[in-house]
């Protein structure tokens, strides 16, 4: 178990230092950031002056130990574009994000898990189809596709609800929520919609296949013959038992949601990461873009080893099951 | 195969073992029928685009500012010139689509068959080699799979762009384009078939093969690879809707295809801009395309998954 | 489940869009400020959102002319040396009283070598007190434009700086960020109470502000929305009061929509395209640079349909010009800004006197996300080209990559907006544009041109304090732009903000939002 536990820990520092790797060679190579830094007429000797106060005249292996020490304590380096630490705008754009991923994970999870076992239970029926095919739209439809739709018909035809932000946000320790006012929840609605969607199919579809896999099972089988009642068996032996990989997937899934969220804080105006991002990208503010992309990095692996960690934990056979 | 946490993402992409040699008889049905004609036709329409286009959108000379924002022709105030109107430069819809659908085709294929092609060489390396080669394959699949598709293509053609100005260009942003979506696909195929080739390379004709002295290439390519192929062209169908779509959002976010050589995304794009203003054919048709075309890929690939899995084939 | 999913969607969605109070005003625009420090960048934007809590010496009035703010009254005491009169009884947000101390913190902040914005006192050699209520400007010498200068430079309070450590403008390269850059504490018309980068910016008026107040609103606040189709979705849907830019292509619609207005003007922001003047074109090295021939030039302004861009492109709102200047700015004359005429044979013929019958192949360079209407406006003059035999080979990219590579003189014909601020003044656009890149000059000139009798006016009007004179310099330069066709001019941008109709906010030709002048009815 102690040695489980140590090589995936070093596997995931490996993963960190490569991603740290990559940062670095975009936060060192892309653009010139004394070119960035500087007045437009600034003299050579000026440039030199700043290329030394950046360290960037000392040796590159040097320069890439001094980054990995920097951002191990948690300093991103500051934004080309508003000269302010890239970990704070990180920090603030943190829960908009956060908020919009977690809604629309819990809408995908309580529309796709019953829906994935209805299809389940009759894998041949007509809704089963249906279901089958709606899903198969909903994986072809682009995102922003989806967003825009909905805010021409809520937003614009309707005038239903808000088409953009967060609406009125409530400052509690620090973190800036939307769950507190009536307008935060109303903006939520659009952009978590559009967000679940993608979701929604996976989750769905491996419901559905998880139930099929587990029903064919031996145990179930076992317990049909014993003449267990249906619902017994369908909900509390077999949906337990599917639900587990949901979960994990599920779990696993919040670091690409996230990234993914970039096209619906896009479409919606969500003054999320995602946003912080794409802007980073068209001001070409390499800070920024590098310390999402470590953010993001980060999120995977730790959300991968904690996963890691309780399976072997909870249930060395899936361990084994699956190697 | 390493450790479980991160297989356990492509779970989504389901991939399947090798499939047992056995096949039986099924009917294909109808949607699937439905799906692969319209992909054909689809991508036919393309291919021919120049010859069958009734005007050429790419000859900027062409546009005629008098002829922006036609309503397409079926409508009151349309012109039987533009069967699907025209867009803000005077530019016929329907010429721009089929040679968008191309452009769409065109990038999501090719970043198909380089993922397809680097991913099944190393999966094979990896598996056929094993030892330093595959935990170094391996782990750059690790890293590359711990940052999501759509981040690293961003990532790749804002690289792209900010050190190669031409990036941006039509003769380039395809290149680029191919390579951002690619850079990610191919861990998947060379998880796939190092997995298989593992089953395989254990098996006695191979290690008969070795024995033999057989050159290690010719065994992977007359041997091994002819019994990985199959899961190889289930992934790669699904990865072009995939791949055809990512292409679309990245056009659509502004770092794919210029609009003097739009692709659908592109179009998407444009079009966004007039949507709320009445103008909507711009947009509309366009995503319409898109999503039909996606959509057949994805019934064909659904169907080629599930015909292909052994699980389904045991009931 | 996923009924009562649809339910709570329902219910929701009975709680949107509350009427908006009568006094809070709520508007929209593309951009957001980047910084509320006034020295850690140049982005007019962000300047733009900052003079509504900052104020200045010397202000514009609702005519855009220079009237006095936190300076009384002025006078030239020596040609270097400019003595201001403080205004008495002022305060700042946090109760403060403005003195001297504050103007020459201020002007040291802004001339520090950190400092983003200190090419806009570029003359300016230090400030001194003299007493409480009095400074004095040392200036490098006689310099005509310093009063133009300081509209742009907002006045900080020193105990304010001191207390939060930021005396000192932040610096990107020394990892520095200061207090200011995420509060402020101003003399001006409102209070900056929350400042939530790209999601909102909320003030609340200044109740205790030195100036009479032409305004009623008591709560304002600023949303940036980038996409255009969300921004008209805000206003129509009621969730906004005002936006600025509204979209050329929504005009019709928003017009048309009960409840809402849109209110047009030119604005000050002339777009033109300039050209490549080294010998070899950029595009293809090797190749003899054709644009260097004044027929070639002459050729391409004649083969531009300005007319029809005007109607489709810019859906009639923009005002098309012939000069280089907006007619509102000191230096425009009427008789520069006849109309060239399109004519695509007589360009045609220009071209083959010029030693090209059939035409040429050149590159057209332009951003997609700064001007209005810009990718389109690009592609349209391409294809015009492209009709009298010029092969055009368009490149359009985002301003991020496109502003740099102009800068570094790596296009052969380019697209350019210049608004001649914050001076407001035509002699922004021969030093910036027409000199040579040398001895301050031609900062926007990347692309080697060099006319002799331009870089003369352009010394000659720097330092000439006699208006009708240094007009005159300014006409002659724009004269000799028209004649050899250095440059294409184009149109005046619109300027098009949409309003519900109980909203009255002026419009202004420097696309300033000034809401110090609004009413909310």
């Amino acid at each position: 178990m102690l040695a489980a536990l140590a090589s995936r820990l070093a596997q995931a520092l490996l993963v960190m230092l490569a991603v740290t790797a990559i940062a670095f060679v975009m936060f060192r190579y892309v653009g010139d950031p004394v070119a960035m830094m500087s007045r437009e007429d600034a003299s050579p000797a000026e440039k030199a002056e700043l290329r030394k106060t950046l360290g960037l005249d000392r040796p590159v292996l040097v320069q890439y130990g001094e980054f990995v020490g920097r951002v191990a304590t948690g300093d991103l380096g500051v934004s080309f574009r508003n000269q302010r630490p890239v970990a704070d705008l990180l920090g603030e754009r943190l829960p908009a994000t956060l908020e919009l991923v977690i809604v629309a994970t819990i809408l995908s999870l309580s529309i796709g898990v019953p829906i994935g076992v209805l299809c389940a239970l009759n894998p041949e029926g007509k809704a089963a189809r249906l279901v089958q095919t709606v899903s198969l739209i909903g994986i072809s439809m682009p995102t922003f596709v989806t967003g825009i739709a909905l805010i021409l018909v809520f937003a614009v035809i309707l005038r239903w609800l808000p088409s953009f932000g967060r609406g009125d946000v409530v400052l509690v320790g620090g973190w800036t929520t939307g769950f507190l006012t009536k307008s935060g929840w109303a903006s939520l609605v659009l952009p978590s919609i559009t967000l679940a969607l993608y979701q929604l199919t996976l989750i769905m579809r491996l419901v559905r296949a998880e139930m099929i896999d587990v029903l064919s099972s031996d145990y179930i089988r076992f317990a049909r013959a014993r003449g267990l009642p249906a619902r017994y068996i369908n909900f509390h032996l077999a949906l337990r038992n599917a639900l587990m990989p949901v979960v994990t997937v599920t779990g696993l899934q919040i670091g690409s949601l996230i990234a993914f969220a970039i096209v619906t804080e896009t479409v919606f105006q969500w003054p999320g990461m995602g946003l912080l991002f794409i802007q980073a990208v068209s001001f070409a503010d390499v800070p920024v873009m590098a310390a999402y992309l470590l953010f993001v990095g980060f999120l995977f692996v730790v959300i991968n080893m904690a996963v890691d960690l309780i399976y072997t934990i909870i249930d060395p056979r899936l361990r084994t099951r699956r190697a | 195969m390493s450790a479980p946490s991160i297989e356990a993402a492509p779970v989504l992409a389901e991939a399947p073992a090798p499939a047992p040699r056995k096949r039986r008889r099924m009917r294909i049905p109808a949607s699937v029928i439905g799906g692969a004609v319209v992909v054909l036709v689809i991508g036919l329409a393309a291919a021919l685009a120049p010859w069958i286009a009734p005007h050429n959108p790419l000859d900027v000379g062409s546009f005629d500012l008098l002829n922006a924002e036609m309503p397409p022709a079926f409508m009151a105030e349309g012109d039987s010139r533009f069967w699907l109107g025209t867009d803000n430069q005077g530019r016929d819809l329907f010429s721009a689509m089929l040679y968008g659908a191309r452009v769409s085709i065109a990038i999501g294929g090719g970043a198909v068959l380089v993922a397809a092609t680097v991913g099944v060489i190393l999966g094979l390396l990896a598996g056929y080699l094993g030892g330093w080669v595959d935990a170094l394959i391996m782990r750059v699949g690790d890293v590359i799979l711990s940052l999501p598709t759509i981040l690293l293509a961003l990532l790749v053609s804002g690289v792209a762009r900010a050190v190669f100005p031409e990036a941006g260009t039509a003769q380039w942003a395809p290149v680029i384009l191919i390579g951002a979506i690619a850079i990610h696909e191919w861990v998947q195929y060379a998880r796939t078939v190092r997995a298989a080739t593992m089953v395989e390379s254990s098996k006695d004709y191979v290690r008969a093969a070795r024995v033999m002295g057989l050159p290690s290439i010719r065994i992977m390519a007359r041997h091994i690879l002819p019994n990985v192929l199959s899961p190889v062209i289930v992934i790669a169908t699904i990865n072009l809707a995939a791949a055809v779509l990512t292409e679309a959002t990245l056009s659509f976010l502004g770092v794919g295809m210029p609009p003097t050589y739009p692709s659908l995304g592109t179009l998407i794009r444009i079009g966004n801009e007039f949507v709320f203003s009445g103008i909507w054919w711009i947009a509309t048709f366009p995503a319409a395309l898109l999503v039909v075309l996606v959509l057949g890929v994805n019934i064909v690939g659904d169907w080629l998954r599930d015909w292909f899995n052994p699980k389904r084939q045991a009931r | 489940m996923k009924r009562s999913v649809l339910a709570a969607v329902a219910a929701l969605s009975l709680l949107a869009a509350a009427p908006a109070n009568a006094q809070t005003l709520k508007w929209a625009a593309p951009g957001d400020a980047v910084s509320f420090d006034p020295n850690a960048q140049l982005d007019s934007f962000t300047q733009n959102i900052q003079s509504m809590v900052y104020d200045t010496l010397v202000r514009r009035n609702r005519q855009l002319q220079i009237e006095p703010s936190l300076a009384t009254s002025w006078e030239i005491v020596a040609p270097d040396r400019w003595r201001f009169k403080l205004r008495q009884g002022v305060k700042f947000h946090d109760g403060q009283p403005f003195t001297a101390d504050d103007v020459v913190a201020t002007v040291m902040r802004t001339i520090d070598p950190g400092s983003r914005n200190k090419g806009n006192l570029a003359t300016v050699k230090t400030a001194e007190k003299v007493d409480d209520q009095t400074v004095d400007f040392v200036l490098t010498g006689p310099y005509p434009l310093l009063l133009n200068d300081l509209t742009g430079i907002f006045v900080m309070s020193k105990p304010w700086m001191i207390q939060h450590d930021s005396i000192k403008p932040g610096n990107t390269s020394t990892g520095v960020t200061t207090f200011a850059s995420t509060h402020a504490n101003g003399t001006g018309p409102f209070k900056l109470e929350s400042y939530e980068p790209d999601a909102r910016t909320v003030m609340s008026a200044n109740e205790g502000w030195w100036d009479k107040p032409e305004h009623n609103i008591k709560r304002l606040e600023f949303r940036p929305i980038k996409s255009d189709a969300t921004r008209v979705a805000a206003l129509l849907s009621g969730e906004i009061d005002m936006i600025a830019a509204v979209p050329l292509q929504d005009i019709p619609r928003v017009s048309s929509t009960a409840g809402v207005k849109v209110v047009e003007d030119p604005s000050l922001r002339l777009i033109f395209l300039g050209f490549n003047w080294k010998p070899e074109l950029q595009g293809q090295p090797g190749v003899k640079n054709p644009l260097l021939d004044v027929k070639v030039r002459q050729a391409l302004w004649q083969s531009l349909d300005m007319d029809t861009l005007q109607k489709r492109i810019m859906r009639g709102k923009s005002r098309n010009i012939a000069t280089m200047v907006a007619p509102p700015v000191p230096g425009y004359s009427a008789e520069a800004d006849k109309p060239i005429g399109y004519d695509p044979a007589a360009a045609k013929k220009l071209l083959a006197d010029a030693g090209y019958p059939n035409g040429f192949k050149t590159g057209l360079a332009c951003p997609n996300d700064r001007y209005i209407a810009d990718e389109q406006l690009c592609l349209a003059i391409a294809s015009m080209w492209t009709r009298v035999g010029v092969q055009v080979d368009l490149k359009t990219e985002s301003k991020a990559t496109y502003f740099p590579r102009q800068d570094r003189g790596e296009t052969d014909i380019w697209m350019l907006g210049w608004a001649t601020l914050p001076p407001m003044d035509g002699f922004s656009v021969l030093s910036a544009i027409f000199a040579s890149r040398k001895d301050g000059f031609g900062g926007a000139n990347a692309n080697g041109m060099s006319i002799p009798a331009m870089d003369e006016l352009a010394k000659k009007a720097a330092v000439e304090l006699d208006e009708p004179k240094r007009r005159a310099m300014l006409a002659e330069s724009f004269k000799i732009a028209r004649d050899q066709a250095l440059f294409i001019p184009l149109h005046l941008q619109p300027l098009a903000w949409a309003m519900k109709t109980n909203v009255d906010m002026p419009q202004f030709a420097d696309e300033y939002v000034r809401p110090w002048f609004a009413k909310v009815n």
